[in-house]
Formats: C-alpha cells, structure tokens, sequence
C-alpha cells in the first residue's frame, strides 16, 4: 500500500487534535508516516502509532525553534525525499499552510488547502473544501506532481488504529534560506484552560451585543459549562473587547464546530464565512430581523443578558 | 538608496453579492462586482507608513487579473501609491496557486524590489499562501502574518501572533512580508489622493513580457483541477422562539435533544 506522509502538529511532544484526524483521513488513501519535528518529537511516537502512523521519522534541531518556517520545509522535503509518499497531508494551520505550499513549489506539485473532507480517487485523492463563505462546496484534485494538501481542524472524527510506529531518525540539511528569518523572541500564550478554538467541538461567541469587554464573562461562563472555546465578532474584537486570536470570521478564524453559539452577533457575511459550516447553530439576538437567524438550528429571540445566563443555569443543573 | 516596495493586491468578487462559480468552474466574475480585496488595504496601507519613515522610496502596486482588476490598482493608487502594474492577459484565466505565484514572482522580478508586501489572504480564495510562494520563489526571507511591521536600516522587523504564541521575527532586505488586519486601519482616499491616481502611471505587461508561456498559467498549467462545485442546500428553517422568560430554558431542552448537554 502507498505511504502517505502525514506533518504532525504538537507542542513539546503533545500531539494536537488535528494531526490524529489527519492519521484517520491518512488511512483512506494509503499507510500513514508521520514527520515530528522540534523539541519532544519522539514523544509522539507512542499516541502516532496508536492511530495509524506505520512509522514516525523525527529531527530536532535549534533552527526549527530559532528560525520562521524554512527549517521546517527543508525536513518536509527531506522526509518527502526519503519515503517517496503517495501524498503529503499538513494541518490548515497559519504554518501549516506555509510550510505545505512551499514544499508544493519545491518538488512541481499542486496543492489543496482547508480541505474538509479527503477520499480515495480513481485520480488520486479527492479533497472537498468550502467555497464563498461555505455557501458552496467543491471538489478538487491535484493534478500534477504528489498531491500536497492541506486540512482543517474538524474534517473527521479521529479513530484509533494501532499501528507499528517505528521510530527513525531523519537526517535534515538546511537550505541557504533557512536562517532567513530569524525568532528573536517568542512569548506563550497565556492558557486560559478553554479548548483552541479551531478545534473545539463547541464554540460559544459574543458579538457587538455584548456590549463591553466587562460583559463577556457572560460569554466565558456558557462556554466554561459547556467545555467549550470562546470565540468573539469582528465588532467585538475591533471594539477591544476580546482578543483578535479569539476571531471569528473571514479575517479572523475559520471554525467548524459540532455546535455553534452566537450571542448577539448579527450574522454579517464576514462572520458568517468563518462560522457557517458548523454542524448545528444556535443564536441569541434581540432583533428577529438578525441574518444570523437565517442560518441556525434554533434561535431565541430575547436580551443576551437574560437569556445567556439562565441557559448556563440550565447547563449546570442538567450537568449535576 | 530608494525604497522599493511591491504591493501584490487582488481583485475579488463583493462578499456581499452573489458569488458563484461559471461552467468552466473558475468563479464567476462577470455577475458580480469586483472590488480590491479588503485585506489588502491593510498591505497598502503599511506600505504607506513604511515609505513615510524612509528618506525614499517608491511603491508599486501589482497585480494579477482580468481587465476590470484596474480598479483595485486604482484604490490603492488613490491611497496614495506611485505606481501600478497590471499583469493581464487572456491565457491567465483560471490559473491556480501555484500559477498565480509564479506570474506574481516574475512581476515582481522584473519590477525590481526591496520589499514585498501582501494581505495575509484574499478574501476570495483565503488560502493565505501566496506570501510565503513569493519568498519561496523569489528566495528571499518571509516575514508573514504580521500585526506590526517596521522598516530600518534594510532590517524588517515584525510581530507574528500565532495560535500557541506571539513571535518577534527579523529578516534582511530584500524580503516578502505578509498583514493582518490588526496591522492598523486603512486610510481611505482623500479627493486629492483620487483625482491624483488618475494621472499615475498604470503598466499592462501580458505574458510574453514576463518570459512566461502560456501552458504554464492558467486552467491549461494548473496543477489541480476542480471537478465539480455544488451549491450548499440552504439550511432548513430552524427553530425560533421568542423569549418570554423562558428562553434560556427552551434553548437547554433543544441542547440537550441534541445531546450536547
């Protein structure tokens, strides 16, 4: 069966959500080999193998930490150049991205980004993305070189599949351009104990009906007792109610969670484009004329104030 | 020594009309108006600041299209850049990333530059690669998704907030830098900056004065291909309830249905 070589995203060894959906879409069109790279690479190898990863080839070294982006295409190329893939697979992170678009230039590849669906094609794979603010759904393949693609968080339910996840070590020359742009801080960011945002399967939002950043704890508080990731409107945002990493929308963060919950946000089109393939929706608005109310599952037409706080309530009581 | 900076911007569909997809399935442009690509606003804008702070510079904007892209060449000049150069020609139609990156990459070539600088995305596409393509290409450093930019001394500096942090990045000239929208808000055109764009010079090169053949561009060079594009069923109509006291409960009793609770 083809190998398909799959990047993994962690951080100091703890493998995110997406790269374990990855391994499942991975499985539907040959044998996974996942690429780990940076500090804590071999310590994947344990939760890799356990979905699906036949090997784990890692490489440390200081300019992946030291230097933006090209380090991590060199070792791309380098794993690519070794294992010979039927296909490369790479998160639809900012870096993900990146990194997969200019290994697609390296080796005369085509590349798909944000997919949302991956299958076996008679042509190679098949990937579905989302068009025009999801109002439209495509399906796309690559059609020249190793089909390079990469795929949003939430594309598929990770399934377990043990597999050997042999380790190796991949040996990685870097380019002349790999010290090009050099980290010369990088500050964590503060963890708030929510899910990411990208990869909550609930995400709770607060728009310009929230009214002031001091109000938002209303927000924080549904999310916090339904487990789920904050996220916040373009209004909100730019009012400096909640920071921009928390973004909805076409110039912030795309989401497609199981469950969306919009308060007080009126459902511009930029929203809606980062929001709308969301499984179910849920909005609270006072004005039953909102847009919003067009696209959800169920709406309450009511004051966020009132609503909001006693559906947490309710959460907390269900919850026991 | 003169600052030279390419703006690449693009020309897109309004978010607000009615976009969809034409029989050859590229998008649709003759049913909708196009308009310049809001996040590159947030490009010109810095490219603005940046030739304010040097002793000179000269900025470029560029871009890849069909004949009525000028416009959004023409916002950008009204913004206040000098110049503009038009990449157009017939058998560009339908190119895909890795085409537009390479017409985008001579452009700027022959244009001849200092420093790059794009949105973080279309608003239309919104894969948020042809940066990183660019420095990929022209082989020089990518200093992309920014929220704050400086020029100094052939140095760009920056600040990248990414998911799990926040980067302070360094890179020399010449270099591909790459927005965000919370880079700082974008002027909008005076009257003078508009009546004064009229007079700046706007280049057409088509294929032919960028080397390029025709089987590398367009649907015939692309190396993917869509296969089919299918309108979303619109959603049924939901549920709505009007909140009389109760609507906090109702809403838990359809979560809960839904077991999400």
């Amino acid at each position: 069966m083809a190998e398909v070589l799959v990047y993994v995203d962690h951080v100091d060894g703890a493998v995110r959500k997406p790269t374990l959906e990855l391994l499942t879409l991975a499985r539907r069109i040959g044998e996974p080999v996942a690429l780990a790279l940076g500090n804590g690479a071999a310590e994947t190898a344990a939760v890799l193998a356990e979905h699906g990863a036949v090997k784990v080839l890692t490489a440390d070294a200081p300019e992946f930490a030291d230097y933006l982006v090209v380090p991590k295409v060199d070792a791309l190329q380098a794993a690519y150049t070794a294992v010979s893939p039927a296909a490369v697979l790479v998160p639809s992170s900012a870096e993900g991205k990146e990194i997969a678009a200019r290994l697609a230039v390296r080796i005369k590849s085509g590349i798909i980004t944000d997919a949302v669906d991956l299958e076996a094609g008679d042509e190679g794979p098949v990937a579905t993305q989302a068009a025009f603010a999801a109002s439209y759904s495509t399906k796309s393949r690559i059609t020249t070189g190793t089909p390079v693609i990469t795929v949003k968080p939430n594309s598929a339910a990770v399934e377990a599949a043990p597999a050997a996840g042999t380790v190796e070590a991949l040996s990685v020359s870097f380019s002349e351009q790999a010290t090009g742009t050099k980290v010369v801080a990088r500050t964590p960011r503060e963890a708030t104990g929510r899910p990411e945002l990208t990869e909550a399967a609930i995400v709770v939002s607060g728009g310009r009906g929230v009214n002031g950043a001091e109000n938002f704890h209303i927000i924080e508080a549904l999310a916090d007792s339904l487990g789920a990731a904050v996220g916040a409107s373009r209004a909100a945002v730019d009012a400096g109610w909640y920071p921009h990493s928390n973004q909805v929308g076409q110039t912030g963060k795309s989401v497609s969670p199981q469950l969306y919950i919009a308060s007080g946000i009126s459902g511009a089109i930029q929203h809606r484009a980062g929001m709308q393939t969301s499984k179910t929706i849920v909005a609270i608005n006072k004005d039953a004329e909102a847009p919003i109310f067009d696209l959800v599952d169920y709406g309450v037409v009511g004051d966020l104030f009132d609503v909001v706080p006693a559906l947490t309530e309710e959460v907390k009581t269900r919850k026991g | 020594m003169s600052l030279r900076i390419v703006v690449t911007v693009k020309y897109v569909p309004d978010a607000t009309g009615d976009r969809h997809f034409a029989d050859d399935l590229t998008v649709d442009r003759d049913d909708v108006d196009g308009l310049l690509s809001e996040l590159d606003e947030y490009a010109v804008e810095q490219a603005l600041q940046i030739a304010d702070e040097a002793d000179d510079a000269e900025i470029t904007v560029l871009t890849v299209g069909p004949e009525d892209a000028k416009d959004a060449l023409r916002k950008a000049l009204s913004m206040g850049a000098d110049k503009a150069v038009h990449v157009e020609d017939d058998d560009l139609h339908g190119s895909d990333i890795i085409g537009t990156s390479l017409v985008l990459a001579k452009a700027i070539e022959k244009a001849g530059y200092d420093l790059v600088i794009s949105g973080m995305a279309s608003t239309d596409g919104t894969a948020g690669v042809i940066p990183a393509l660019l420095a990929e290409r022209l082989g020089v450093p990518q200093v992309t998704l920014l929220s704050e930019v400086k020029v100094e001394d052939g140095v760009v500096t920056g600040r990248r907030d990414g998911d799990s942090a926040s980067e302070q990045l360094e890179a020399s000239l010449p270099a591909v830098v790459s927005v965000t929208d919370q880079s700082g808000e974008a002027r909008y055109p005076s009257f003078k900056g508009i009546m004064a764009a009229k007079k700046k010079p706007v280049e057409s090169w088509d294929l032919s004065d960028l080397d390029l053949e025709a089987d590398q561009v367009g649907l015939e060079g692309a190396f993917t291909t869509v296969d089919s594009a299918t309108e979303r069923p619109a959603r049924t109509a939901g549920t709505i309830v009007k909140d009389e006291g109760e609507g906090g409960k109702q809403l838990a009793e359809f979560l809960a249905g839904q077991k999400f609770i």
